[in-house]
C-alpha cells in the first residue's frame, strides 16, 4: 500500500508587482510505500522543498493533490511530521518539553507522556541535555531534538527538508547514522530533501532527482545497498557508482541552472 | 577604546555612579558658587533640607503613595485591555486590518489634550487621573505588541502546526510565549512614560500626589521642593525599571541562556 501519493502535484507563485508568475515545480507524481525512505535530490530553487512543503500541508499545490494514508492532504497534520532546516525548536521549552510539544497537543496523560519523550530523549543521544535550552545546544543537538520532537509524536511520514544542511560535515554524518539506525529499527515511511548527493545515497532506498526550475522529476534510482549501513559504504563500488551516476545528473541540472542565473 | 568591547562589572558600576557625581557637583557649583540665583534654582543642600521638610512635615510620603498607585492602576488597567488586544491584532489579520489604522491615529493623540476634557467626564476624582494614564499607555501598548507578535518565526508557528497544533494552540502555544519577552519590554518602557501623563494630570485639578505638591510649590517659589519631587519620580522610575528588568531575567532566563 502506498502511505503517501503525489499526483500531478504543480505549484506556480503568483509574480509580484506586474512580473511574470513563477513556475516552481512542475506536475509531478510519486508514489511512496509504506517504509520507503526516499531522498529528493536537486539543486537550490528546483522546487524540492516547495514539494515537501506541499506533502506536509504548509503550502497548497496549484494543481494537483498529495493522498498521505488514504486521505488528501488538505492542511498539516499530525500524520506527517516534519523537521526543518532551520533550528525550529521553541527557544522557550527545554529539550523535554520540546519533544513534548506534540504529545501534549494529543491530550495524553502525563506518565505516558513522559515516558514516551524519556524514550526519545534516550533514542536520539540526548540523555543529560533534557533539561537545557535550545540555546544552549550545538546545532547538531537541536536538530536531533527536532528529529525527536517529530518522531515522537509517531507520525505515519516523516518529511525532512535539509535537516543537516547546517551542519558541519562531521556532524553531518553522524547525523546521517543516528537518523537512518533508528529508521532501520523503528521503520518509518520517509521523505528527506537534500542537495548532498552523498547523503541521498546514503540514506535512500530511492532516490528521486529534480530538475532545475522549473522543477521536476528527472529520474528515480534504486538504492540497493543492505541494512544495516555503516558509515564505511561510503567508500564501496557500489556507492562510488550511484554517486557518479547521481552527480552526472545532478551536475547538468546545476548547470542549466546557473546558465539561466 | 575598543568599538562593542565589554568591560568589567565593576567598572561599568563605578563610571555609571561618576556620572550622578560629576552632575550633582556640577549642580552644586551652579548654585553654590553663586553663578545662578536661588530663586531659580536651589541647591542641593537646600534641595535635601526640603525633603526633609516635605517628608516629615507636609506627609510626602501619603502623596507618593497616591501618585505610584494612580500609576499602577492607570498602568494596570492599559495593559489588561491593550495586551490582549494587541496579541489578537499581531495574530489575526482581519482584527488587524479593522483597527490598525484606528489606534496608529489614537496614538498620537496626546494625553495630556484629554485632561480637561477627561475633568469634564469624570471630573476632578481619581477616575480622571487613571483615564489620563489609561489613555496615554493603552494604544502604545497595543500597537508595540500587535507589531511584535505579528513579527514571530514563521518557522515556529509551521513547526507547531506540524506537531498537531490548531489555530487557538498556535496563539496559546507560541505566538504567547514567543512573544512574552517582548511584550514585558514594552510594558516596561510605556510604564516609564506613564510616569510623564500622571505627573500631567496632577498638575491640573488635583489635590494630591507628587504633581500637585509641585505645583504648589511653584506658587511658593520653593524650587529646592519642586526639584526633590522630580528627583523622587526619577529614583521611583529608577528601582521600578530595576525591579522590571530583574523579573524579565527570572521569569525569561531561557533567552538569555
Amino acid at each position: 500500500m502506498n502511505e503517501l501519493e503525489i499526483s500531478e502535484v504543480s505549484r506556480v507563485f503568483p509574480g509580484a508587482g506586474g512580473r511574470p508568475p513563477v513556475v516552481a515545480l512542475q506536475p509531478t507524481t510519486l508514489k511512496v510505500a509504506r517504509n520507503d525512505f526516499v531522498t529528493i535530490l536537486g539543486p537550490s530553487g528546483c522546487g524540492k522543498s516547495t514539494l515537501l512543503r506541499i506533502v506536509a500541508g504548509l503550502d497548497k499545490p496549484t494543481t494537483g493533490a498529495v493522498i498521505a494514508g488514504g486521505r488528501e492532504v488538505t492542511g498539516p497534520g499530525v500524520d506527517r511530521g516534519m523537521v526543518f532546516q532551520s533550528y525550529t525548536l521553541f527557544p522557550w521549552l527545554t529539550v523535554r518539553e520540546n519533544i513534548a510539544f506534540g504529545l501534549r497537543e494529543k491530550r495524553l496523560g502525563e506518565k505516558e507522556k513522559w515516558e514516551i519523550v524519556d524514550d526519545f530523549v534516550e533514542k536520539v543521544g540526548l540523555r543529560g541535555f533534557e533539561a537545557h535550552w535550545p540555546k544552549q545546544l550545538s546545532g547538531g543537538m537541536q536538530q536531533r531534538t527536532a528529529i525527536a520532537r517529530a518522531l515522537a509524536n509517531d507520525p505515519r511520514v516523516l518529511l525532512l527538508d535539509e535537516p543537516f544542511g547546517a551542519l558541519d560535515n562531521q556532524t553531518r554524518a553522524l547525523m546521517q547514522e543516528l537518523l537512518l539506525g533508528i529508521w532501520e529499527r523503528e521503520q518509518k515511511t520517509v521523505l528527506f530533501v537534500t542537495h548532498d548527493i552523498e547523503e541521498a545515497v546514503f540514506m535512500a532506498s530511492r532516490v528521486v532527482t529534480m530538475t532545475a526550475r522549473p522543477g521536476r522529476i528527472k529520474s528515480v534510482t534504486p538504492v540497493d545497498l543492505p541494512h544495516p549501513r555503516h558509515y564505511t559504504v561510503k567508500a564501496s563500488p557500489e556507492f562510488s557508482a550511484l554517486r557518479l551516476k547521481l552527480t552526472e545528473e545532478i551536475r547538468s541540472e546545476a548547470l542549466a541552472a546557473a546558465a539561466e542565473g | 577604546m575598543q568599538p562593542l568591547e565589554p568591560i568589567p562589572r565593576r567598572a561599568r558600576i563605578a563610571l555609571g555612579i561618576l556620572f550622578f557625581v560629576l552632575f550633582v557637583g556640577a549642580w552644586a557649583i551652579a548654585t553654590l558658587g553663586g553663578f545662578v540665583s536661588p530663586t531659580f534654582l536651589a541647591d542641593p543642600v537646600t534641595m535635601v533640607k526640603d525633603g526633609v521638610y516635605l517628608l516629615t512635615e507636609q506627609g510626602f510620603l501619603a502623596d507618593i503613595g497616591v501618585t505610584v498607585w494612580r500609576v499602577v492602576g492607570g498602568f494596570v488597567m492599559a495593559a489588561a485591555v491593550a495586551v490582549p488586544l494587541g496579541i489578537a491584532m499581531g495574530a489575526y489579520k482581519p482584527v488587524e486590518a479593522l483597527l490598525e489604522p484606528f489606534v496608529s491615529f489614537a496614538r498620537y493623540l496626546p494625553a495630556s489634550a484629554f485632561v480637561p476634557l477627561l475633568i469634564l467626564w469624570a471630573g476632578i476624582g481619581e477616575l480622571q487621573k487613571l483615564l489620563v494614564i489609561f489613555i496615554g499607555s493603552v494604544f502604545q501598548i497595543v500597537l508595540m505588541v500587535a507589531v511584535a507578535v505579528a513579527a514571530t518565526r514563521r518557522d515556529l508557528v509551521e513547526a507547531a502546526y506540524t506537531l498537531g497544533a490548531d489555530d487557538a494552540g498556535v496563539v496559546r502555544r507560541v505566538l504567547i510565549p514567543a512573544n512574552a519577552p517582548d511584550i514585558a519590554e514594552i510594558l516596561r518602557l510605556v510604564l516609564g512614560w506613564a510616569w510623564t501623563y500622571v505627573i500631567v494630570a496632577e498638575l491640573i485639578g488635583a489635590s494630591s500626589g507628587i504633581g500637585y505638591m509641585i505645583i504648589n510649590s511653584q506658587a511658593l517659589m520653593a524650587t529646592g521642593q519642586i526639584i526633590f519631587g522630580i528627583i523622587v519620580i526619577g529614583l521611583i522610575g529608577l528601582v521600578s525599571d530595576f525591579a522590571f528588568k530583574w523579573l524579565n531575567r527570572r521569569l525569561f532566563a531561557w533567552r538569555l541562556a
